[in-house]
């Protein structure tokens, strides 16, 4: 497994649509959490942030605004790299070369999963660090006092952040094996994320009763209400305290065992054609 | 001795499509055996189901007196159906992530390079390289694990004729080396000059099996003289009408070649003209046809 691990990590790291998608998340977080609305409570504009005041940019709201993007935009990034990591070995026929090295294919799994949970893990304390530094450079420049999260709440934070994202990330490597493909799976994934999940809750929920419960039973909710159980801003699409924290944990959790517990089965079980 | 591989009524059905049909084939240590056969054959697949990466959907398969596993492919180095890596890497860096996979020194990268004469090229990105230089990457892969048994699914493919004859002559020194090679491939030439045993395979089944001399069969006579129908007959009458065919106006005698100056002999004592009498060994290809062609009619 750990063989695997080692192998996995130099993939992943020497993949420049990793560290692309690594950038990209960073660079959206800082902007959609404090480039805009620092900008929009800066020029006194209406807008979709325009609730926001200058104390939700601050170092001690770090942990809800570095998780706030996770049930949608940083959820999308981090399922694209799932499917990257388990899809590309279909896209190149690579999966032939690994099974035959002298590993088994759970072993060869389950080294892939921990190297991909490692990689969501640092995208995440990089949210949390550019988030840091935004937050300090907005506080600095506005003299204002600069209070840090407590270590215990950033560690929940980073914790809840990294559940959620691995789920995200565990969702598109099963649909990867599962689909066997690359653009399928991430073509399906984000319409799910993006429009379905968002048509539920804003369209539908409202006005079927059953569709508003049953929701409450699916992963994007329950990481939006994660989140926002955490600190989150609700103005960010995706984040509403549909249901409990310690419910969403527990139901975000069950989804990211029963991906992995689905896509070990698939590959360890199909034919590698 | 365990035999590297062995399988015994090995077949794989898609659907209606039997793709591996009741397959036994045995391969003995130290030998470089070739698995002969058209393309659609069923070779790939066969090979797949050896290495598990297919299922087979009846049968077994032992290498090495086990089903095959991840422990028994420690030792198996394997090139299915072309290579197959990471394009954003480069072939040095490819072969050390398969090393970290294999559990073997990352020292072996370096030795493997230079038994495909690709270590000048090893950092450039695997994505740029020719199909000769992916394929002698596969190679090179293969051999990481410093194989006990080697699995060479048409390895000469995209290689130059210098290519090709490197690794023929590759795999005659790993099989001399004492590694047991089994070499796909549908190029007769190639399994000719490489091979200890053959197995020839159609639609799935193996029609044949053997060592080139022995396919080939008694390479018998040829016999060109005049006038042609009397020389039949008179051969006929001497060694059995069984033994004598007429084609393309001369006479394919199933005799061995040492009786040549009898039967010249007795053609030229019965009045006829003798042109040419030669030893007329079967061309490979020729009987490669003919096996195909005799394993089809059977299937029909």
């Amino acid at each position: 497994m750990w063989a695997s691990f080692r192998a996995e990590l130099v993939k992943l790291t020497r993949r420049p649509a990793a560290w692309l998608l690594a950038v990209v998340t960073v660079v959206l977080a800082a902007t959609f959490t404090y480039g805009f609305p620092y900008a929009g409570i800066a020029g006194g504009t209406d807008g979709p942030y325009s609730d926001r005041t200058l104390p939700m940019l601050l170092p001690d709201r770090l942990v809800g605004n570095s998780l706030s993007g996770l049930p949608v935009f940083f959820g999308a990034l981090v399922l694209i790299l799932g499917v990257l990591t388990a899809g590309g070995e279909y896209g190149w026929g690579t999966w032939k070369t690994v099974f035959t090295q002298g590993l088994s294919r759970r072993e060869v799994y389950v080294g892939k999963l921990l190297a991909l949970a490692v990689a969501v893990l640092a995208i995440l304390l990089a949210v949390f660090a550019s988030g840091a530094a935004c937050s300090m450079l907005i506080a600095l420049v506005e003299t204002q006092p600069v209070r840090w999260p407590s270590v215990g709440d950033l560690a929940v934070g980073i914790a809840a952040g990294w559940l959620i994202a691995t789920m995200w990330a565990m969702l598109g490597a099963v649909l990867a094996i599962a689909l066997r493909a690359v653009a399928l799976p991430v073509g399906l994934g984000l319409v799910w994320m993006l429009a379905v999940q968002n048509l539920l809750s804003g369209l539908v929920a409202p006005v079927l009763d059953w569709v508003a419960t049953v929701q409450q039973g699916l992963p994007g909710p329950n990481a939006g209400s994660l989140v926002a159980a955490l600190g989150a801003p609700t103005d960010v699409p995706g984040v509403a305290a549909t249901v409990g924290g310690g419910q969403a944990a527990v139901v975000v959790a069950a989804y990211l065992v029963a991906f992995v517990l689905i896509g070990g089965a698939l590959l360890t079980r199909r034919d590698v054609g | 001795m365990t035999l590297p591989v062995e399988t015994e009524g090995l077949t794989k059905r898609y659907g209606a499509l039997t793709a591996v049909d009741d397959l036994h084939l045995t391969v003995r240590a130290g030998e470089v055996y070739g698995f002969l056969g058209p393309n659609g054959a069923g070779k790939t697949t066969a090979l797949r189901m050896l290495l598990g990466l297919v299922r087979p959907s009846a049968g077994t398969v032992r290498l090495f007196g086990r089903p095959p596993g991840a422990n028994q492919l420690a030792r198996v180095g394997a090139l299915i159906e072309g290579p197959a890596f990471y394009p954003y890497l480069s072939g040095r860096e490819n072969l050390r992530v398969l090393a970290h996979y294999a559990r073997v020194g990352t020292d072996r990268v370096e030795l493997v390079l230079d038994l495909v004469d690709l270590t000048d090229r090893a950092d450039d990105r695997y994505a740029g390289y020719s199909l000769g230089m992916k394929q002698r990457l596969g190679v090179a892969a293969a051999l990481l694990k410093d194989p006990r048994l080697l699995i060479l699914d048409e390895p000469t493919n995209g290689l130059d004729p210098v290519g090709m004859a490197d690794m023929r002559t590759l795999i005659r020194r790993l099989g001399a080396g004492g590694c047991t090679v089994l070499v796909s491939s549908h190029l007769l030439g190639e399994v000719e000059q490489v091979c200890d045993r053959v197995g020839v395979v159609s639609r799935g089944r193996l029609i044949a099996e053997g060592s080139v001399a022995d396919l080939r069969g008694s390479p018998g006579l040829r016999v060109l003289a005049d006038p042609l129908d009397e020389a039949a007959a008179r051969v006929r009458a001497l060694v059995g009408a069984e033994r004598v065919r007429v084609v393309d106006g001369g006479l394919d005698v199933a005799v061995e070649p040492e009786r040549a100056a009898w039967l010249n002999a007795e053609l030229v004592g019965a009045g006829l003209a003798v042109r040419e009498l030669r030893s007329g060994e079967r061309d490979l290809e020729q009987v490669f046809f003919d096996l195909i062609e005799k394993g089809t009619t059977d299937v029909g």
